[in-house]
């Protein structure tokens, strides 16, 4: 499945646990810092130097090397999303995001808003940072670049971005509770085997 | 060559080494895994890896954008400036490889962008005697350091405390430390030791035994029952949680059993130098033996 940002309600919510996907159009990088800014903004009422409506936020700290005026994307896989577990919920219903690219998954309270707000979470492989450097055609800017390289905003075009595996659809469903699941029901085997 | 500049170049090209291949043992261990899973979620997670691990040395450029902390540890005949020529390497190589600036104050998060700071880069020395002075580096990414554990057991624990400490950290920390990963364990110790050994473990080849009997049989033991939890790669379900079980033990206290548990992503990069009196150099990314 193709997704173009920006997102509508419509195009997350037709997302399925399991769907293979790949983003174009705009992606805006967001972590710790990001979250923690972002937000208090937003609480004091001011505006974010970006729209994050319909947006995909991708949970990353790249590496990117000046170019000219410019910069480039040397290395971009996504980071820990669980990090920003308790921030999250108030992000997506703040700003209006579409969908979360991160890896890892995140808490139900996160589960909760995307399928209250529709929202949806891509997950990309850990680590594939050439893979994900290859789907960045531009890098349109960077905000709060004082919060450090990997903690700065990065506005990035994307195309063919991915492959990202829908893990958190809109619909309460999550790939990582169902694997939750199988773990639980392996548990007794695995003790077994352990003589514990 | 100075010392310090001749300590530059080793500390760069270990750098550029690790971040930018893999180990040949982790790559197998990682093919193995890919033509093992049956899930077409998993196999498409090593397929990714695999991928992005052959683009990125193809590209001689990090195949993680989480280039870690970079932690040294030396053994041998003690050099001077030492400390100095792994500095300018660490801060050369920031720019030149590139790696990401990681290093931060921790309270005010500070970062000053060439990766150094105080005690960092980390740098462990050993004195032994030997004819030459070898550096080992691990560059440590975050999300599987994150999920490190410390146990303090009680004696009466035993070994099967320990299986019970390592099971539960490994399905506490899920997908977060990108499995498939390498689990290193130490036993024993004092508290620091044994995290200590923990780093080291995950340092050893997973296509070598332990010369330890008992600790290779746990190695083995632990290896089967973690790939059986069904956590996975990325932990999105199959058969791969991890790649190996690595041990390193020290003895303790006769009141203690500090057991302490390192995950090392999938990406274990590792590399390592023999700098000899002469001054000239041998470099190996497995490690030597």
């Amino acid at each position: 499945m193709r997704l173009r940002t920006p997102l509508s309600d419509k195009d997350v919510r037709a997302l399925k646990v399991g769907d293979t996907a790949t983003i174009d159009g705009v992606i805006v990088t967001g972590r710790d810092e990001v979250h923690l800014r972002a937000l208090e903004l937003a609480r004091e009422g001011r505006k974010l130097p970006v729209d994050l409506t319909g947006a995909a936020l991708f949970h990353a700290g790249p590496i990117m090397r000046k170019e000219g005026n410019g910069w480039k994307a040397i290395a971009a896989g996504p980071t820990t999303s669980s990090r920003m577990n308790s921030m999250e919920p108030e992000f997506i219903e703040r700003f209006g995001i579409r969908a979360v690219i991160g890896k890892g998954g995140m808490s139900q309270p996160t589960i909760d808003a995307m399928s209250k707000f529709g929202c949806a979470y891509l997950a990309f492989t850990g680590g594939a940072a050439i893979q994900g450097a290859e789907g960045i055609r531009e890098v349109k800017g960077v905000e709060w670049l004082d919060l450090g390289m990997p903690e700065a905003m990065w506005i990035l075009e994307v195309k063919g971005f991915g492959p990202l595996t829908v893990a958190i659809d809109a619909h309460g469903n999550s790939l990582y509770k169902r694997v939750d699941e199988e773990v639980k029901a392996n548990l007794a085997k695995v003790r077994r085997s352990l003589g514990i | 060559m100075k010392t310090t500049s001749l300590l530059e170049e080793v500390a760069v090209n270990l750098l550029r080494t690790a971040v930018t291949s893999l180990p040949q043992d982790v790559l197998e261990a990682l093919r193995k895994a890919e033509k093992e899973e049956t899930s077409d979620i998993a196999r498409q997670q090593l397929r990714n890896i695999l991928a992005n691990v052959a683009a990125a040395e193809r590209l001689s450029l990090p195949m993680c954008q989480d280039t870690g902390i970079p932690i040294f540890f030396v053994k041998g005949r003690c050099i001077p400036d030492l400390d100095e020529g792994i500095r300018r390497g660490v801060s050369r190589a920031t720019s030149e490889v590139p790696l990401r600036p990681n290093v931060v104050h921790p309270l005010t998060r500070h970062n000053p962008g060439d990766n150094l700071g105080k005690g960092m880069p980390y740098v462990h020395f050993e004195l032994a005697d030997l004819e030459y002075t070898e550096i080992t580096l691990m560059t440590k990414g975050a999300g599987s350091e994150n999920m490190t554990a410390l146990a303090m057991l009680t004696p009466s624990q035993g070994v099967k405390g320990i299986k019970a400490f390592v099971l539960e950290t490994v399905l506490k920390a899920g997908g977060n430390p990108c499995p498939p990963t390498i689990v290193g364990l130490g036993i024993g110790g004092s508290a620091d030791e044994a995290l200590l050994l923990s780093k080291k473990a995950v340092l050893g080849r997973l296509d070598r035994e332990n010369k330890d009997a008992e600790l290779a049989k746990l190695e083995s033991e632990l290896r089967e029952a973690l790939n059986q939890t069904g956590i996975g790669p990325m932990g999105l379900g199959g058969r791969t949680t991890v790649l190996g079980v690595k041990i390193e033990q020290a003895h303790c206290h006769t009141a203690s059993l500090p057991v302490a548990v390192t995950l090392q992503c999938w990406a274990a990069r590792r590399a390592s130098a023999r700098i000899m009196k002469d001054g000239s150099v041998l470099y190996s990314r497995e490690g030597f033996e």
